[in-house]
């Protein structure tokens, strides 16, 4: 057996690609995409701007919760005063009709909201998804069988109207954001599993997978030591193709009333309340509207253009055809 | 996306011998769909049970005294152990079960998915009244965004490498990221209260007034079918790229083979099945799944009743609705595998 003569063990390790070089490839194809550029620069934004949510709304002078009453006209049903939705040197974005809080600092501490929950989120789908696909990829038959069969029932399982229901059940008293985030993980790891264990059972037949087993160690040496490092890539770019997905998903529970519960501000939450207000206050509504758009396109723009550059020849297969011309005079 | 997660193996029987064609394939088939609906109202069950809140406050109110809370949870049986209920459950939906709401007894028949907590009424009862609506969305959109979603990703390749391809891209990457309520919403806004072309939706029977019918759908199936076409397209365009780099389609343009018939008779052929599996998990999942679309355009559908049940905690109506819902996705899938066996002679039933 040719794997008998490889390097065992620790010396194994050293004969891996340098990471090093894996990375500045990495990066040298992720800089010959523009758009993912623009996105990433826009998803870091993002992020800075609900990290720095407190420090941006202490800024404008203004916090998400107070109520301005001399702000809406109470005489016409709440519509607040000034042009534009009362957009002023004090709220940079105007207030929200009938309570008079200050739309900016909504809109950024929904920010956090909505990337916190999303992020979150991921992170447990991931966790549970690596935990059972590497099981299902690595352990006995009868072990992938039936972790195999429960991600194909949790696939079944309708994602929306699971989280709803349990999250008209659960009492109000737990902190909703956090809960949030964990139903939308615990329901949703099943194709992250399917797509950790097909990647598990090509890896298990390489040759340097092979020589750590052949060399005495064990099983969860070998899927910490040898796997784990080689699924990074398929994990991370599957991570962030998941969180613009999970970031409307928190929106749309928002939306239908069972996400986070005010006066937490969620872009979702606005949206709905705003839905009656679209022709006396119409900013109300594109605001929180425009910043989800924004938010889920650049994040899925990012993911895109890292599973380019991470696998290049999958991007590389879809743009075949572009020599058509070529192919015309060949 | 969860194109990988479309086909499934069939679950057992594989290898029994006497099963083979389109007949053993059905049966394998169904016992795999029966077995899927079975672990699903496991899961369902285990969750209402382990998840905490108290069930019988809610479904009595805020005010109810512990008494009264008793008393419901007592005619409700919740009191009994989670096995028990599940198994009354599973007996209900074979053979049909009895209640007694109080004053009188009430027989629900063979499929019986239980009572509502919350008007007494048969859940099975309950779902066949809202089926027309959710149906309707369901299919009406389906027909839309096949046609515009399979005809946007055809256009992206035949024009691949060119401005228009790159903007066709783009717009669909803005569909896909477009959340449905927001899309809807700015619909609603502009073609029903600017421009006043549509009215605001609201549902009318099919049998009652199909014109009407049609008129108020339109709306609710176009900003539906928008967001989906846009996945269809990506889907579509990806399949087709795929194909026109595979041997037998260069072997047909070696032949002389005009673009147009390469693209539409024979690459279009490889789009198809994604595009099958796909339509069928949308199209099946639908039926439960279409809540925003009709929470929005107050379309009082399955997805519209679902919220409120789940706002009440109405857990036979909540249970019965996910076990619908899996039922059609589960039906569908079975539809997508014959008929994409039927469209591509290469697939063969295991």
């Amino acid at each position: 057996m040719s794997e008998a003569l490889l390097p065992t063990g620790p010396v194994a390790d050293e004969l891996q690609p340098l990471p090093a070089s894996g990375g500045r490839q990495f990066l040298r194809r992720l800089r010959s995409q523009p758009a993912t550029l623009v996105a990433a620069g826009i998803v870091v934004l993002l992020i800075v701007v609900a990290l720095a949510a407190p420090l941006l709304t202490a800024l404008e002078g203004q916090d998400p919760t107070t109520y301005h009453p001399h702000l809406v006209d109470s005489a016409r049903g709440g519509v607040p005063v000034g042009p534009l939705g009362g957009i002023s040197a004090e709220h940079w974005l105007g207030v929200e009709p009938q309570t008079g809080r200050d739309l900016f600092a909504r809109l950024v501490y929904g920010a956090r909201v909505s990337l916190g929950v999303a992020f979150a989120a991921t992170f447990v789908q991931l966790v549970i998804g690596l935990a059972v696909g590497l099981g299902a990829g690595l352990g006995s038959g009868w072990l992938d069988q039936i972790l195999s069969r429960i991600t194909d029932i949790i696939i079944a399982l309708p994602l929306m109207i699971m989280a709803l229901a349990v999250l008209a059940i659960v009492p109000p008293s737990f902190p909703r954001p956090v809960l949030v985030a964990v139903i939308i993980g615990l329901i949703a790891w099943g194709s992250t599993a399917k797509i950790v264990r097909a990647h598990t059972i090509t890896l298990k037949q390489l040759d340097h997978v092979a020589a750590a087993r052949l060399s005495g160690w064990n099983t969860w040496h070998i899927a910490r030591r040898e796997l784990l490092p080689a699924l990074a890539a398929p994990v991370i770019t599957y991570g962030a193709l998941l969180i613009p997905l999970n970031i409307t998903v928190e929106a749309a529970l928002s939306f239908l009333g069972v996400g986070v519960k005010p006066p937490t501000p969620s872009w979702g939450q606005m949206i709905t309340s705003a839905n009656v207000w679209y022709q006396a206050a119409p900013q109300y509504l594109l605001f929180p509207a425009g910043a989800l758009f924004v938010t889920v396109l650049s994040m899925t723009v990012f993911g895109d253009g890292i599973r380019t550059a991470l696998d290049p020849r999958a991007a590389s297969r879809l743009r075949i055809g572009t020599g058509r011309r070529r192919e015309a005079k060949a | 996306m969860s194109t990988l997660t479309l086909r499934r193996r069939p679950l057992v029987l594989r290898r029994l011998p006497g099963l083979q064609g389109l007949g053993g394939f059905l049966l394998r088939r169904m016992v795999s769909a029966v077995a899927t609906l079975l672990a699903i109202t496991v899961i369902v069950y285990a969750v209402f049970y382990i998840v905490p809140g108290n069930v019988a406050q809610i479904t009595c109110g805020e005010r109810c005294s512990p008494a009264q809370v008793h008393q419901v949870a007592a005619q409700l049986h919740l009191d009994d152990p989670v096995y028990q209920r599940y198994w009354d459950f599973l007996r209900g939906i074979v053979a049909g079960r009895s209640f007694s709401t109080g004053t009188s007894i009430e027989h629900c028949a063979a499929p019986c998915l239980g009572l509502s907590y919350r008007s007494d009424q048969q859940v099975t009862e309950l779902i066949t009244a809202k089926l027309p609506v959710t149906g309707s969305l369901a299919l009406g959109s389906l027909v839309i965004y096949l046609l515009l979603g399979v005809g946007t990703g055809l256009l992206a390749a035949w024009r691949r490498g060119r401005v228009s391809e790159r903007l066709l891209t783009g717009l669909t990457l803005a569909g896909t990221a477009t959340p449905v309520f927001v899309i809807g919403l700015l619909l609603m806004i502009v073609v029903c209260g600017q421009l006043q072309w549509l009215p605001f939706p609201q549902y009318v029977p099919l049998t009652e007034d199909p014109e009407q019918w049609a008129w108020n759908l339109l709306l609710p199936w176009t900003s539906l079918a928008l967001i989906e076409a846009a996945k269809y397209a990506r889907v579509t365009r990806a399949a087709i790229l795929e194909t026109l780099a595979e041997d037998h389609v260069r072997t047909f343009r070696a032949y002389g083979l005009s673009e147009r018939s390469v693209l539409g008779r024979h690459a279009l052929r490889g789009a198809l099945a994604p595009v099958i599996a796909l339509a069928a998990n949308d199209f099946g999942s639908m039926f439960g799944g279409a809540v925003l679309t009709e929470t929005l355009f107050g379309l009082p559908g399955i997805g519209q009743a679902l919220v409120s049940a789940v706002n009440v905690a109405d857990l036979p109506v909540v249970v019965g609705m996910v076990l619908v819902t899996g039922f059609f996705v589960v039906l569908a899938n079975l539809v997508a595998d014959v008929l994409y066996a039927v469209a591509d002679r290469r697939v063969v039933l295991v």
